[in-house]
């Protein structure tokens, strides 16, 4: 099992985050983090086809990732689009942005594939769903992977 | 007491018009406060765990087909008991009107009505066009948490013969009509999940031999409410080819898009007997010796032995 220690410093406070939290206030949070993802930038808002699908989501949801200078080195940008219908998709989306966006390509590679699992909404929201979250960080590793 | 069901055209034509309530019924009931005594109660069930928390219909509580309804060990619904538990402490009473709504269509709504229904719950109607159909209407949404008198429901052993087919059920009733409510790819075999969903481990692709194929969406509008009784009947009758009296399974993938369907054969055709089997593709396309049929023709019976 995975622990925080294993995660970058904003992703792991995160999790602490949730884990502080009874169930029912982790929807809540899960509900903030849907409500703080941002809203594309025009350059990829206006050519989708820049975007791509995760499939194993219920719901539409579309990522894409790019390489940006930072001032020690390239660090990876991530961008998300997900219908306001679909709060739970948009929330995990949210989590994701903040705990990995602006961060260099070898440390989001390194975040443990089960890392969904630590934010404790299993039961919460269900299996199934938490798979789509599995899915989102899956796809988004591959496309790092692809970039470098 | 039971509320009056709700008069007007579209309905009256359905077998049981007082199975759905239109969103403007649904807003005078409210304005009267048919809430406040607990005759009426109001419940969101939508596909998103989350939806119902950025608003939703003042008064209304939350009912999660998965984490409330579903039984998480033993792939059956809640037993007596905690049915009794949920429905008790979402206000609701043996003899509350409850009026079902939510996202896609009503998709889930109607799953949480049938679920209902197994419970012998028996004033249970959907809101016609769902939780789109109000927000498109312009109509009051809050975030507000409902004040909700918690009510005390009795434990009643769910009664499953009636509405819910098994699998050995389906196996007994090949050779009767069966409707498929899963998209045309899934019935072809092309693939085993829906169009954008998640892969739910079915271990072939095909449908239940002879079965029609009539995705559940084409019951429904493009504003989300069920099609009229002569649309409904031209889908139906004429191209799945039922005839009054018939008994009729339906399934999908686990069980939810037919409850849609179920629905509308039931109440709104008025056919006696309509099974919903939730055990659905993903039983049926794991299941060891059990017969399936490839493309797009419903295919024959297998043959014994």
């Amino acid at each position: 099992m995975t622990t925080t220690a294993a995660l970058p410093p904003a992703l792991a406070e995160i999790v602490d985050d949730f884990q502080a939290l009874e169930e029912p206030d982790r929807l809540l949070l899960l509900l903030e983090f849907s409500r703080g993802l941002p809203a594309l930038p025009e350059r990829l808002s206006d050519h989708p086809e820049l975007l791509e699908q995760v499939v194993e989501c219920q719901t539409p949801l579309f990522l894409t990732v790019e390489t940006e200078k930072g001032d020690d080195g390239d660090v990876i940008r991530l961008f998300f689009k997900a219908p306001q219908e679909a709060p739970t998709t948009r929330g995990f989306a949210g989590v994701l942005h903040e705990g990995l966006d602006g961060l260099p390509a070898a440390t989001i590679l390194a975040v443990p594939d089960d890392m969904p699992d630590l934010l404790g909404l299993t039961r919460a929201i269900t299996p199934l769903r938490m798979r789509g979250m599995s899915a989102m960080l899956g796809r988004i590793k591959r496309k790092v992977a692809a970039a470098g | 007491m039971p509320i009056a069901a709700e008069t007007n055209e579209k309905f009256a034509a359905y077998a049981h018009p007082d199975r759905l309530v239109s969103t403007q019924w649904l807003a005078d009931a409210l304005e009267a406060g048919a809430e406040r005594d607990g005759s009426l109660v109001l419940v969101e069930s939508d596909e998103d765990v989350l939806l119902y928390e950025t608003g939703h219909i003042p008064g209304a509580v939350k009912i999660d087909w998965h984490t409330d309804l579903n039984d998480e060990v033993t792939r059956d619904y809640v037993d007596a008991a905690t049915f009794a538990r949920l429905a008790g402490s979402k206000g609701i009473s043996r003899d509350s009107t409850v009026v079902i709504y939510g996202d896609k269509s009503n998709w889930w709504a109607a799953y949480a009505l049938w679920v209902f229904t197994l419970f012998g719950h028996e004033d249970v109607r959907l809101l016609d066009g769902g939780r789109d159909k109000w927000i498109a209407e312009g109509r009051e949404l809050t975030t507000a948490a409902p004040t909700v008198n918690a009510a005390s429901y009795p434990v009643v052993e769910r009664s499953d013969t009636p509405i819910r087919a098994f699998k050995d059920d389906v196996l007994a009733h090949l050779g009767q009509p069966l409707i498929d409510v899963r998209s045309p790819e899934e019935y072809t075999g092309q693939r085993t999940h829906m169009p954008a969903y998640p892969q739910e481990g079915a271990m072939r692709g095909g449908h239940i031999p002879t079965a029609a194929s009539i995705p559940w969406g084409r019951a429904a509008a493009a504003d989300g409410t069920y099609r009229s009784r002569e649309e409904l009947e031209n889908l139906y009758l004429g191209e799945a080819g039922l005839k009054p009296g018939d008994d009729v399974i339906a399934y999908c993938r686990i069980g939810e898009r037919s409850s849609h369907t179920w629905f509308a054969l039931k109440y709104l055709l008025g056919f006696d007997s309509v099974r919903n089997y939730d055990g659905s593709w993903t039983e049926w396309g794991n299941a060891v010796r059990v017969p399936i049929a490839k493309g797009p023709e419903r295919g024959g019976l297998p043959t014994a032995g």
